[in-house]
Order: structure tokens, then sequence, then C-alpha cells
């Protein structure tokens, strides 16, 4: 399925805001990620397997706080990533 | 690339050719001549090369504009590997690394990051890299990483892939050591000031804001408190066993049983065997104090340092004590301090933090420092007198002199 990608994070994907990965949940899609894209999972995940404060994941449009959420290859996937502070 | 001049110190600038942004993963364009400034800032890195005499300046940077570079780097063993800590705004904390100094990056495979707890109570991720340590002399590749919060990691290739030195990261009395972790400082609470003995591997030592200095003897297996002879400013023991604030701790490289901290409420030097801390700041002028972040140590001579005080009076501003930037230094080991600000502006307001002072190695050593409000100072006559090599650069978190023909 295709994935947004947020502008800080395309210098891991060449550039690309909108890549192809695959998954059966949210968490499975970070993986792939990472394994086509190395480094970029933990830029957003921590190692206690959570999103990092400002980082956001949408589903067809809703966010998602639950990696676990079960996603389909037709799903629209969002990655975006908030900013604070100067 | 054609040199320009360094800016006079004094309340005018001269104005600073203007800094050419740079992709992370296009190459820097400076050559490897002499020594270089390597200035870790809330916005990227930027590199300061000088000429054979010191005397021009040329800036070149930001490398990984955006990003927030605590510390660089580079490997004295062979003078070519470069390491970053970074962070960038709200993602993730990472190490980058390049073997050709600056030519390519490469991101750390596997970066510093903790285990999987055990325990909800020690549950905890790294929320930045923040301190960078090269191994002993004879253990090529072996690197230390101080992280926020209070994490220790090893490397063992070069900066590559990280792992947790479980003798800390796991101690039993960590949880203890580190404090609640709602009351964490607003910059994090790092381990900082990695030490390793140049005449033995296993002999390290570091700090931490929470607790103090820590001593290792078998690489870092087993820590020991090594506190004795701090004064607490507040709490009802003036003497704790631990719950001190070293804010950076150096030893001599020529006499490793020597060590001094600038902490947060004093200067101190220890000689190891008598294991005693000896508050040397109480000899600074009483009106300036011994409040600050920053030590430098003269490469050649264990008895001069020195040290940029800041205002440590009521609320605790931490800029110049009375708007007026001065370094201090000693060259009797602390017993006396000479104050020395010839080419410093009259007043100004700013900070000088832990790891933005750094010395050369040249016959005349050079001193140098960073500022919060992105100036670059130096001196070539060991702080007699001082100019500015750079301004208008982002908050300066850390600077490392890198020398590239020894």
């Amino acid at each position: 399925m295709q994935v947004g990608i947020p502008s800080v994070l395309q210098s891991y994907t060449s550039g690309a805001s909108v890549v192809e990965a695959n998954g059966n949940t949210v968490a499975a899609l970070l993986m792939d990620l990472d394994a086509r894209y190395p480094g970029i999972r933990f830029r957003m995940v921590n190692e206690a397997d959570t999103l990092r404060p400002h980082v956001r994941v949408f589903v067809n449009r809703e966010s998602i706080s639950d990696l676990e959420c079960a996603v389909s290859p037709d799903d629209e996937v969002m990655i975006l990533q908030a900013l604070s502070g100067g | 690339m054609s040199e320009q001049p360094v800016s006079q110190g004094g309340r005018a600038f001269e104005p600073m050719p203007e800094p050419a942004a740079i992709d992370v993963n296009r190459r820097t364009t400076f050559s490897l001549g002499g020594l270089a400034l390597l200035v870790g800032t809330k916005k990227g890195v930027f590199f300061l090369t000088a000429n054979a005499s010191r005397k021009r300046f040329q800036l070149s940077g930001p490398a990984f504009l955006g990003h927030i570079v605590h510390h660089a780097v580079l490997d004295p063993r062979d003078r070519r590997t470069l390491l970053l800590a970074i962070r960038t705004g709200h993602l993730g904390p990472t190490v980058f690394r390049s073997t050709d100094f600056g030519g390519t990056w490469q991101e750390a495979a596997k970066p510093p990051a903790f285990s999987k707890p055990k325990d909800a109570r020690r549950s905890t991720v790294v929320e930045q890299v923040f301190w960078l340590t090269p191994g002993h002399a004879a253990e090529a590749g072996v690197w230390y990483a101080g992280t926020s919060p209070e994490g220790l990691f090893r490397s063992e290739d070069g900066g590559d892939t990280w792992q947790g030195v479980a003798g800390w990261n796991d101690h039993p009395n960590w949880i203890v050591w580190t404090g609640d972790m709602t009351q964490r400082n607003p910059d994090g609470s790092p381990v900082h000031s990695i030490l390793v003995d140049p005449r033995d591997a296993r002999h390290m030592y570091f700090a931490t804001g929470s607790a103090g200095v820590f001593e290792s003897i078998d690489q870092g297996a087993h820590w020991n408190l090594l506190n004795t002879g701090m004064r607490s400013p507040a709490g009802p023991d003036p003497f704790p066993e631990y719950g001190y604030d070293p804010h950076c701790m150096t030893l001599h490289p020529l006499a490793p049983d020597l060590l001094y901290q600038q902490n947060h409420c004093g200067i101190y030097r220890m000689y190891r065997p008598e294991a005693r801390w000896i508050r040397i700041g109480d000899n600074m002028p009483r009106d300036v104090g011994d409040i600050g972040f920053a030590i430098a140590l003269h490469p050649r001579d264990p008895k001069t340092a020195w040290v940029f005080p800041m205002d440590g009076t009521d609320v605790w501003p931490r800029t110049c004590p009375a708007g007026r930037p001065a370094i201090y230094r000693t060259r009797d080991g602390g017993d006396s301090w000479m104050r020395l600000d010839r080419g410093f502006p009259e007043h100004a307001w700013y900070t000088v933090l832990r790891q933005s002072m750094a010395v050369d190695e040249s016959a005349t050593i050079g001193v140098y420092f960073g500022t919060t409000n992105g100036e670059i100072w130096g001196s070539i006559d060991e702080g007699d007198t001082w100019r500015c090599l750079a301004a208008h650069l982002p908050h300066v978190y850390s600077i490392e002199v890198a020398h590239f023909n020894r």
C-alpha cells in the first residue's frame, strides 16, 4: 500500500513523499518501511514500541494510536510530523 | 575556497560570510589542513577551519541544517571518523557517522536505545544522545555515548551499532540515582563527561546531574560513587552520598589521576588516590563565584585550567556575572585565578554550556568557547586576548577541536 511520508523523514526515502510498504498492521507496516528505508522507524517509534510525541499515523484519515491497528492494501496511510517550539 | 578574515572582538562584529547550506548527503568543502573547531548547535553542525597561524578561520556548514547536534567529535585515533549526536525536532535521537570527515554520512544502524524494561518503573526511552567519547587508544573503533535520560552505551564498530552498558543501565540503583522521571531537567538529564583512563581502558568515569560522579575499574561492569568532598547547596544533609550535579568533568591526559570538575555549585579538583574533591572554586573572587558549566585543561600542564563563570545569584540567571563576560584561568591547580577579558564586549548576557569550551594542542594553547547566542570566541595566547571567530550562529551546544596533522 502507499504510505505518505512527511518532509522530515524524506531524507530516508530519497525525497519521496509517498512510498510503498506492506503489512497487516500499522506496526508491521512500519517494520516493512524500516526494512526498505533503514533507520526510519526508530525516528518515529521509540524502544518501548510507542509512537514518539508529535508523530501521528493516519489510516484512511483517522488518527490511530494503537500500532496493532489492522490495515489492508486499499487503505490510505499517512505519517505526519507535528512541529512545535523554535 | 579562499579564507576569510575573522571578525575582531569588541562590540561591533564584522559581517560574517553567509554560510552555504548543504544537504546532509553532500560533501562539506573545507581543507584538512591544521585544526578545525567542530561546532554542535541547535540547528546543525558548523566547522571553523584554522590556517596555520590560527589567525584566520574559515566557517563552513551547516551540515544537518535543522537537526539538533549536541556533540560532534573526531576520532583522535584515526583522525578521519567523525560522529555526531543528533536529534531532529521531535523525531528520535540517533548518531550519524562519517569516515571521511564529512564527505559522506551514514546513520548508525543501531542507535543507542534502552533494552526493553522488565520493570514498568524503568520504562524509559532515550530522548537524546548527548555525549560522545572515543574509547581507549588501544581499542580502535570503541566509542561511548551518554544519553538523556541517563544511559551509557558502547560501540565497538566505530559508532555503527550501540549496546547498552548493562553495569550502569541495569544497575539495581539506577532508578534511585536517576531520580523521579517526572522531574527531569528542561534539556534532559544526561550521562556526560565519560572519561577513559589513558593508562587503562577498564578504568572509567562519568557524571550525571542527578547523582554525581561514578567510577568503574572493570570497563563498566560495576560502578561506584565518587562524590566525597562535594557539598550539596540544598537539602538537610550538605554531604549526601549522592545527589550532586557535576556539569563538566575532565581528567588530565598526562596526569590521569588528576580530575577537575565544574559543578553546578563549585569548581573542584581531585587527586584520585586521595578520593576527595577539593573545592578550588573557593579561591575565585567572591563577587564572581564559582558557578558555571564548562572547564578545560591545558593539555601539557596539569595545573592550568580555564572556566567561564556564570551568575548563580538569586534566581540563577546563569549568564555572565553582572553581564560582564570573562574567562578565569588558573596556573596553580586552582589555588588562584586570573580574570581574562581582553577582547570581550563590556556586557553580554549569554551562557557557555558544558560542552562548549575546548583547547587545542598548539605550542601556545588555543582556547575556544561557544555561546548560547551563537558566537564562537577564540584565544591563541592561552586566554590573554580574545577574538570573535564567528557570530550569528544558532545556540551553541558544543565545541570540539579536531587536529588533522598530528
